[in-house]
């Protein structure tokens, strides 16, 4: 398998891990207007608490990888409910209160899971190689980018289709006029926060086989999300999912071929993006 | 009354070295006022501005790696010194020309991308920084004759530089254009209608942020007499900005309260408390639930309070509710 095509695959991949990541993100700032400084450990957490599953009671890779998810959720939505509830419009106190808490969540992981990198195996079904014609590619990989494009026509159709997608556009536009016409916007709140930690804490699971689990991955992620979500601009899911695949190449192939300026090629970008269009490249200009 | 308590604070801070007993204590205050010279001038922006900056530490950064090379390539310590100030400067005038394109999140966003820029370049450019193993000196200036390599010498030279920044954000935030700097906080288009250039004030404040920056950098870099990506990382950023806010912002007193809190728990406290990190962040979160407004007004508010309720209890006509305003 020559050294293009593997690139190719590793940044389509990174890039659905992402999407996973940063859509829950860029939900949450694009309705909440919170910039929730605890994704990365929402990440960090779900792979930590879908690895220990399987250590301690033998549980099954997905089914572990469900119940991290709802455990991240349920995480997340007490937290939403009762401390950045109290904090609405006060963009000083969110950023200090997401990084108290993502500083806690951080040492409490070092002090459970120690600073030993956790590795966990893929499921066996998804082991070893699958050939697509001449070509040959990781199984597991595969897998991923299925799942995270899977995922996302999901939520697409559930924003798009649905009431409660169409409640939640309506309170990403405009919610004092969506309080107006009845929706419960407080609700939307922690139904898309428990939402967004959901994503996250499932993407950190299914990309443990990957990139395993250590301190600071936390902090490892949560930039590159940040870039997901100016490149595509917030409360779009469209832009995140553009702006994954984007950063996912942006990533491995500037490690691959620039490494010296590795993170320049990822940030400058960004940069960019920031000057020509502040509002991100599928996102509305704020009101 | 205010001029006493100036006075007394100078006195103790400059006999430190008598009071603390040990270098290891003199060397904390020192790191205490290098982080407090940091918060001084980031709260310049984010109390007084109103702009929240993610990315001052990738400056703090430039300024000390500047001083890095140019004595690694054989420099004096004034060249240094002067060169790390004017790179530092022009870093800061291209955030801020690129920053100030948007306010709010916008700007945090936007700083943050930058200054992981910088921790990119300070991370990977290794022919120039040496990448994760830094970038150590040698040795520390010696202005009129005297050695800095003393810890109580190099105590009394960062007091000096501290007492002269915090004058110049006394005198910054008290004069005209300190009034205009929160006049376009509050009230951008008010202030675009009276006549005043909003995006000048703010491109100066953030200078001034800057500068302020820079040389807590060079002092960072003499004290350590090393520097590696580790300072420029987005934890550096926010510990700088949480300095500001759990002080509280927008106050003199607040960075420096906010840098003493953060410093000591780091070093001091981390000898006691295995989990300081834990511990430091629960304290921000009490701070936002408890105080929103920071340690130092939160506590002023506190003790007009107590006073208050004190007063009410021997008789008097004042209560709490009244004397709060």
């Amino acid at each position: 398998m020559n050294l293009w095509l593997l690139l190719t695959v590793n940044s389509i991949t990174l890039g659905g891990l992402l999407f996973l990541l940063s859509a829950g993100f860029s939900l949450i700032f694009g309705l909440m207007r919170i910039p929730n400084l605890t994704h990365g450990s929402f990440f960090m957490l779900g792979a930590y608490f879908g690895a220990s599953l399987g250590m301690w009671f033998g549980v099954e890779f997905w089914l572990a990888a469900i119940i991290a998810a709802v455990l991240v959720a349920a995480l997340g939505g007490v937290m939403e409910r009762f401390v950045l509830r109290r904090l609405a419009g006060q963009e000083q106190a969110q950023v200090l209160v997401t990084l108290g808490i993502s500083f806690m969540i951080a040492d409490l992981c070092l002090m459970e899971w120690s600073g030993d990198p956790i590795t966990v195996e893929a499921p066996p079904a998804l082991e070893g190689a699958t050939h697509v014609g001449a070509l040959i590619f990781p199984t597991y990989r595969l897998a991923i980018i299925l799942l995270a494009l899977a995922i996302a026509v999901a939520l697409w159709a559930l924003i798009d289709g649905t009431t409660l997608g169409a409640k939640i556009r309506a309170g990403v536009d405009d919610p004092q006029m969506a309080r107006i016409c009845g929706i419960r916007v407080s609700r939307l709140f922690t139904i898309v926060f428990c939402l967004g930690a959901g994503l996250a804490g499932f993407a950190g699971m299914i990309g443990s086989p990957i990139l395993s689990i250590y301190p600071g991955l936390d902090t490892d992620m949560l930039p590159l999300a940040l870039v997901v979500v100016i490149l595509g601009g917030t409360g779009s899911l469209i832009g995140s999912l553009l702006g994954s695949f984007v950063v996912g190449f942006l990533y491995n192939f500037g490690q691959a071929l620039l490494p010296e300026l590795a993170y320049f090629v990822l940030f400058l970008p960004m940069v960019i993006i920031l000057v020509w269009r502040p509002q991100g490249l599928f996102g509305r200009r704020a009101p | 009354m205010k001029r006493i308590a100036i006075g007394i604070a100078i006195l103790l801070l400059a006999a430190v070295p008598l009071w603390v007993g040990g270098s290891f204590y003199v060397n904390i205050v020192s790191q205490v006022l290098i982080a407090a010279i940091f918060a001084l001038g980031l709260d310049i922006l984010v109390g007084y501005g109103g702009l929240i900056s993610l990315g001052h530490a990738g400056l703090f950064g430039v300024a000390a790696y500047t001083v890095a090379v140019m004595l690694g390539a054989g420099f004096g310590h004034v060249a240094a010194i002067v060169a790390a100030i004017a790179l530092t400067l022009a870093a800061t005038a291209v955030f801020g020309v690129l920053a100030l394109r948007t306010t709010g999140i916008g700007f945090i966003m936007i700083t943050l991308a930058l200054g992981q820029l910088l921790w990119g370049l300070a991370y990977r450019w290794i022919d120039l920084t040496h990448g994760d193993n830094g970038l150590s000196g040698n040795s520390r200036p010696a202005p009129f004759g005297i050695s800095l390599d003393p810890t109580n010498h190099f105590y009394y030279a960062t007091l000096i530089v501290f007492l002269l920044v915090i004058a110049a954000v006394a005198l910054l935030t008290g004069s005209p254009f300190g009034a205009s700097l929160r006049g376009t906080r509050d009230q951008p288009r008010r202030m675009a209608a009276l006549g005043f250039d909003v995006w000048k004030i703010r491109f100066l404040a953030c200078l001034f942020s800057g500068f302020c920056s820079g040389i807590a950098g060079i002092l960072f870099f003499y004290y350590n007499e090393f520097i590696s990506p580790h300072a420029l990382a987005l934890s550096a950023s926010a510990e700088v900005l949480l300095m500001v806010i759990a002080g509280g912002s927008a106050t003199l007193l607040g960075p420096i309260a906010g840098a003493t809190l953060v410093v000591v728990m780091k070093s001091v406290m981390s000898a006691y408390i295995e989990r300081w990190n834990f511990t430091l962040g629960a304290i921000f979160v009490l701070i936002v639930l408890f105080m929103p407004e920071g340690l130092v007004p939160g506590s002023r508010r506190l003790s007009r309070w107590l006073w208050a309720t004190l007063k009410a209890l021997r008789g008097g006509t004042a209560t709490p509710a009244e004397s709060q305003r």
